[in-house]
């Protein structure tokens, strides 16, 4: 009897001491080399800064959507702010999931007093999201293929080209982004794009082009596949997030490079999600503020190389913390890199991703 | 009938005069209620967390409470219109529509409304949310007809109309039919075009495939099974545990060291080129296909035909092959005639659960499967997870329920549910 009410009064006092010491705070992010990535430019600093707080890390991001609205119907919401895609930030919007933001009320302004509407610019695409990093998805190549006579890709076409650069190809199991480079490959303007794939004829047209290299491609589900099988010879080039593709190149040293052309640019970001209680909707408040002023913004860059998501951001971009390289040149929001991009239409991709999913995965069954 | 005759006249009692009967059937009652109450954590917690959940999940598969929910109205205007009168809807039907929109922009439900009929028919999404930002600024005085075609002119396209009334009612087949690969038409329910057709073929060869993983489960695992019964304890145990090793890994890993080794670069390409069967142009493609998904899912499923196996052999005594060799069988009929037949319990029970296992996996389908070697519940996960369709999830996972209990009750009527044994 004496040792069990030890043992309950030792972890009641246990519990007030933790409870009194710090507050918890869930954020979800995408896990590796990413979430390390915030790890070090936000979470750190900031836990720092506020001893009261503990930031507890939860790598759900990839299936946040499902998992938001299941704890939406459920009434208990467990996760105090979500990194999402833009299209899924959308999605959340539109559901009711997300809570919009006022950026220039929430958000710190730049460092020479621009708001911060204004400092992220176009790339607010919905009233939930607020932007964090501008990645791309773009095509690395191995640079030791003997078939390919020395020659190497120059634009996004060499993907389709089977007789110049023989080989394995990888390109990801959904259409979002492969209908838009057939299409571009096919003589397509890269205005008429969203147009001519509006159309049955232009889908049926991006399919036949994708058609011609179907069984020369490996198709892949989870971005760390391309880096991989690029490393393993199973592929001669594939397409993947920049970020990843820096890895294997810079971190790894493998003979692979980037093809800097029609990358897909796409924003990555937070949503607070809708219906926290006042109190945990306060602390996540002010360290989003604290998360996506200039300087924060800058210092992620330092661990990966996704640019960030503030106009004035971008001077402040250093070197590499580990590696020491310039990281400049390797953002995918650097002028080399960005000569030819292609942008991303969210709106469209949220009216015809159902769909043209239906019928691409139709397509890859056959 | 001894009791019958004379019960009418003299019923048995006990001692403090309760009838026999009664007094039985109270204490058997007891009984049961007491065994009730002993399982009764149990049975709460399988129904709490296991038969609700599904039930609910179930139902979603036929719910379509949102469309009347969000526009109530517009759901009574539109149910006069005669959506084959080839006419738009009138005034009152764009006015409840203004009144609904509203509403639902207010409580934000319009949007949600929009991506669900957008499974329906593309561009409705964007339809609610655009519509959703203009209908505060719509004029009370005007018609509103004009109003919402000048906001977009998808209002003017009958087939919007056609869609929102076809899915006012609250409980739908769509998904259903969606899950079948068709759809409704104008001339009643018919096949979707073929470039949009996936699901009928995915189910095919989900069933396909995990059949072909059954059988090659069972001769793989038949003499491993064998052997570790017949073995002496310790070596047999040693075997064991070469068995369960690969149950304790990590699936991923498990899959990862498939792609290793099978990938066209991988080890066993290698090692077939050094030996000069194939040569180096000529690799073989044994991953991102139905072969990888056959190879790494019996893999991970043999355990699970293995041990079954093992339990039912385990039980087999030795002197039927011993007696049925003495009485001059050879060492195959006093195997497929003697004990061959005792193990098909094992064998039952095994192929059961290895092929229910098989048909319901996608992780490992979606890492090796490539294109050709997925199955249909991939498509429930990315239904769940990704286009949040979770009315079409539901309706494949149903599907997908009720083939595994159709199989199991031909499995019954064929083999006989009773010749299953665990051991």
């Amino acid at each position: 009897m004496k040792l069990k009410s030890v043992i309950l009064a030792g972890s009641a006092v246990a519990l007030t001491a933790t409870s009194a010491l710090a507050t918890d705070m869930t954020i979800v992010s995408w896990g590796g080399a990413y979430s390390a990535s915030q790890n070090n430019a936000y979470h750190k600093p900031y836990m720092e800064a506020n001893p009261d707080i503990n930031i507890i890390n939860d790598e759900s991001s990839n299936e946040a959507v499902a998992k938001l609205r299941a704890m939406n119907e459920a009434g208990n919401i467990t996760w105090d702010l979500v990194d999402v895609v833009a299209s899924d930030a959308i999605r959340l919007c539109d559901e009711g999931l997300a809570m919009p933001i006022d950026a220039d009320e929430v958000l710190a302004p730049a460092p020479n007093g621009t708001p911060a509407s204004e400092d992220f610019g176009d790339l607010i695409v919905s009233e939930c999201f607020i932007p964090q990093i501008v990645y791309s998805t773009t095509f690395g190549y191995r640079t030791d293929v003997a078939e390919w006579n020395g020659k190497t890709p120059e634009d996004i076409c060499a993907v389709f080209d089977l007789e110049t650069f023989p080989g394995k190809r990888a390109l990801e199991k959904r259409p979002i982004n492969n209908m838009e480079w057939a299409l571009l490959c096919d003589g397509v303007a890269k205005e008429d794009v969203y147009n001519v794939l509006e159309t049955e004829e232009g889908q049926a047209q991006a399919f036949a082009k994708l058609d011609t290299i179907k069984d020369q491609t490996i198709f892949w589900s989870a971005g760390a596949e391309t880096p991989q099988l690029l490393a393993d010879k199973e592929v001669v080039m594939g397409s993947t997030y920049n970020g990843r593709l820096f890895s294997l190149i810079a971190e790894e040293g493998q003979p692979v490079a980037m093809l800097w052309d029609a990358q897909v640019f796409d924003i990555d970001g937070w949503i607070v999600p809708e219906g926290l209680p006042e109190d945990r909707k306060a602390m996540v408040l002010d360290y989003l503020k604290f998360a996506t002023d200039t300087q924060r913004l800058a210092d992620q860059a330092k661990y990966i190389s996704y640019g960030p998501a503030r106009k004035s951001s971008a001077p402040l971009v250093g070197k590499h913390a580990e590696l020491g390289i310039e990281m400049a040149p390797h953002m995918p929001t650097d002028p080399e890199n960005a000569k030819n991009t292609f942008l991303y239409n969210y709106e469209w991709w949220a009216d015809y991703r159902d769909d043209l999913d239906a019928k691409y995965q139709a397509w890859l069954s056959q | 009938m001894f009791m019958s005759e004379t019960a009418p006249e003299q019923l048995l009692t006990t001692h403090d005069g309760r009838s026999l009967k009664v007094s039985l059937a109270r204490a058997l009652r007891r009984e049961k209620l007491r065994a009730l109450f002993l399982i009764a954590p149990l049975l709460i917690f399988v129904l709490l967390t296991f038969v609700a959940p599904i039930a609910d999940m179930l139902f979603r598969s036929v719910e379509n409470g949102i469309v009347e929910d969000t526009l109530p109205q517009t759901v009574n205007a539109l149910a006069s219109w005669d959506s084959g009168s080839g006419e738009l809807p009138g005034e009152p039907v764009y006015a409840a529509l203004h009144s609904d929109l509203l509403v639902a922009v207010k409580e934000k439900t319009h949007t949600r409304l929009g991506s669900r009929l957008n499974y329906e028919q593309t561009g409705i999404s964007s339809l609610f949310r655009k519509t959703g930002r203009r209908v505060k600024r719509m004029d009370d005085a005007a018609p509103f007809k004009e109003q919402f075609i000048a906001a977009d002119d998808k209002w003017a396209d009958l087939s919007t109309w056609q869609t929102l009334k076809q899915f006012s009612p609250r409980y739908t087949d769509g998904y259903f039919l969606a899950a079948v690969d068709a759809e409704r038409g104008p001339d009643g329910i018919e096949m979707k075009p073929a470039d949009e057709q996936v699901y009928i073929y995915l189910f095919g060869r989900t069933l396909l495939l995990s059949v072909a993983i059954t059988i090659s489960c069972l001769i793989l695992g038949y003499p491993i099974a064998y052997l570790l019964a017949a073995l002496p304890l310790r070596t047999s145990n040693l075997l064991m545990i070469l068995v369960l090793l690969p149950f304790w890994t990590s699936l991923l890993v498990r899959t990862s060291a498939w792609k290793v080794l099978l990938q066209q670069q991988g080890v066993i390409n290698d090692f077939l080129v050094w030996i000069g069967l194939i040569s180096n142009a000529n690799r073989l493609v044994m991953i991102n296909n139905q072969t990888g998904t056959i190879i790494a899912m019996t893999h991970i499923l043999l355990p699970f035909m293995i041990l079954p196996l093992y339990s039912v052999m385990k039980t087999i005594s030795p002197s039927y092959v011993r007696a049925a060799k003495s009485l001059g069988a050879n060492d195959w009929t006093a195997f497929w005639r003697v004990y061959f037949p005792q193990s098909v319990p094992g064998i039952g029970a095994g192929a059961v659960l290895v092929f229910i296992l098989a048909i319901g996996y996608y992780i490992t389908p979606e890492l090796v499967g490539g294109t050709s070697g997925i199955f249909i519940s991939n498509r429930i996960a990315y239904h769940i997870s990704s286009s949040l369709n979770w009315g079409l999830a539901a309706a494949l996972g149903t599907m997908l329920l009720a083939a595994v209990m159709i199989l199991f009750v031909v499995y019954d009527k064929i083999v006989g549910i009773d010749n299953v044994k665990l051991g």
